[in-house]
């Protein structure tokens, strides 16, 4: 079918990812019942990259596995491209990338990135034409016929991304993908994904640990604390669309990364100070 | 690097057999004629040549005939029976693999039938199978034992008996072992259970159903050689052991004949579920080994 980066039909909903009052619970009513999201308002509009950052078990993995419809909330609305987030999953309208690459390591680069497509039912040319389509688009056409494990950390996370933007979905849903890769790569597949996201019109929303790493990449960094996860805080950062390996040299950059930090210490004081400031 | 491997496989494999055959015979030359006791129990085989017969007196009644005026040579004979139970013995490990493999598979999608099933696959295998064949046979009602197109089937069930429960164990192990990541990607891309067995359940549990299979092999010789001897199949391996087994006392070295043949028997299987592993494990990382 088409050459050009998303599907026909894209722009149609309003907002990517759109959730009012979204709660999860897990084990209701059992004595570990855990509040892992509470009263989560959040819209994604189309084209935007939002990155989701807090401490270790302010449920931000939850939340983006709520909007991949891979866990259920317990309580709020959620729409996925202006549908539910069970028939956004079931029509493939996300993406998804993991800390792992999670490469099938019986399957060539090739054919990872076209298992998406298989699972569409796509005959074998239009999944050649698409594969050789992506993998120009991460910059490994030499290494179609690899296997995973002949490839390094970061060429592996690129066939993963590869793979999770393979039916031309509008949303990307990524968790912690550059988590284990070392510093320099990281920085390189940042650039890379800004560079793809750029080319593409994909929106992302994007876990990390980072603070760097999620200033560097958003137009928005969501700032969340535990117990229970919540958002306090989300930081526009406006530093444009073009953004280069300068960008993170310049003061302005600076400025949003300790905007970002602040407000995540002051989550860790308020975490301290929990037992005078319980609401 | 690999024909030096091979080269070296080849040459330990020879001097393994030889290392045998010297122990063999070095036994025979040193051990008490008529056995012996060790601590107080009759341990010590005979030496004498009706119970241990020199390697080189079975290596001369391979080329002999079978019996005294006959034409063909015991060894002909030998390998045609081993050829009948390689091929009863495949049948059995075919069945037996697919039956396993069938199982492990309702048992992974279902727990229920996980906690119905299993107890009674353990069950089924601690069943004798000597006490299985006659027990086959007189269920199936077969005429008689003489009609070997019938009761070769009892020896392919004996050896389904046996081969399918490694691979059912091996397989749900493996298929219940995938990494949760990869299921949830499959998740993800809104794969039905049955997409995800396929393209990722079942590849990824490779490493868990190739040893099963090896198993099965040897279970599924064992299943129909037993089932040979203890039903008295004709034209198998296991029946020229019974019967050349009579005749051990006149000619000691043509039992060793059919001992050869099961050997061949075993080895020739083994050599099939080899070929299979490899064809399973293509494309994988291979550790050096």
């Amino acid at each position: 079918m088409t050459q050009v980066a998303p599907e026909p039909g894209a722009t149609a909903a309003p907002f990517a990812v759109e959730a009012l009052g979204l709660g999860k619970v897990f084990n209701p009513g059992s004595p570990n019942q855990v509040d892992a999201l509470v009263d989560i308002d959040l819209v994604v509009k189309p084209g935007e990259f939002v990155s989701l950052i807090g401490p270790s078990g302010c449920g931000k993995s939850t939340l983006l596995r709520l909007f991949a419809d891979l866990i259920e909330p317990t309580g709020g609305s959620l729409t996925v491209n202006g549908k539910s987030a069970h028939q956004a999953r079931l029509d493939q309208d996300y993406g998804m990338a993991f800390q792992q690459s999670g490469l099938f390591e019986w399957r060539s680069v090739e054919r990872n990135i076209e298992l998406p497509l298989e699972l569409k039912g796509w005959d074998k040319a239009k999944r050649k034409a698409r594969s050789t389509e992506m993998l120009e688009l991460v910059q490994l056409t030499d290494f179609a016929t690899h296997m995973p494990w002949q490839l390094s950390g970061g060429m592996q996370q690129r066939v993963a991304i590869a793979r999770a933007l393979a039916a031309h979905p509008q949303l990307l849903l990524m968790d912690e993908p550059f988590g284990a890769l070392d510093e320099m790569t990281r920085e390189h597949m940042q650039a890379e994904l800004l560079r793809i996201c750029a080319r593409t019109g994909t929106t992302v929303v994007f876990v990390t640990h980072s603070i760097p790493e999620a200033v560097y990449l958003a137009d928005r960094v969501v700032i969340m604390s535990p117990r229970p996860g919540r958002i306090t805080e989300i930081v526009d950062v406006t530093l444009g669309r073009d953004r280069d390996e300068l960008t993170r040299e310049a003061s302005e950059f600076f400025e949003r990364v300790t905007q970002v930090r602040e407000a995540l210490r002051g989550i860790e004081l308020a975490a301290g100070a929990r037992g005078i400031e319980d609401r | 690097m690999t024909q030096g491997r091979r080269a070296r496989r080849v040459v330990m494999f020879v001097l393994a057999f030889a290392l045998v055959a010297l122990v063999w015979e070095g036994y025979k030359a040193i051990g008490p004629e008529e056995g012996g006791t060790l601590f107080g129990v009759r341990l010590l085989p005979r030496t004498g040549d009706r119970a241990m017969p020199h390697v080189w007196s079975m290596w001369n009644r391979l080329w002999d005939p079978e019996i005294r005026g006959g034409t063909e040579s015991i060894f002909v004979v030998v390998m045609r029976a081993t050829w009948y139970s390689l091929r009863v013995a495949i049948v059995a490990f075919v069945l037996g693999s697919s039956l396993g493999i069938g199982l492990a598979v309702v048992m992974a999608r279902f727990r229920w039938a996980e906690r119905a099933i299993m107890p009674y696959l353990v069950v089924s295998q601690t069943v004798p199978i000597i006490v299985l064949g006659p027990l086959i046979l007189s269920l199936m009602a077969f005429a008689s034992r003489d009609l070997a197109a019938e009761t070769w089937l009892a020896a392919v069930f004996l050896g389904v008996f046996l081969a399918f429960f490694p691979v059912a164990v091996g397989t749900l192990r493996g298929l219940q072992a995938t990494p949760p990541a990869a299921l949830e990607l499959m998740d993800s891309l809104a794969s039905p259970w049955w997409k995800t067995l396929v393209k990722l359940r079942f590849p990824a549990a490779v490493s868990y159903i190739a040893p099963a299979l090896r198993l099965a092999g040897a279970a599924s010789v064992v299943g129909v050689v037993v089932a040979e001897i203890s039903l008295g199949i004709r034209f198998g391996v296991g029946r020229l052991i019974l019967s050349y087994g009579q005749e051990a006392t006149s000619d000691p070295p043509k039992l060793y004949t059919a001992v050869f043949g099961a050997a061949v028997l075993g080895l020739l299987m083994a050599a099939l579920v080899v070929a299979i592993d490899r064809v399973l494990m293509r494309h994988r990382p291979r550790e050096a080994s």
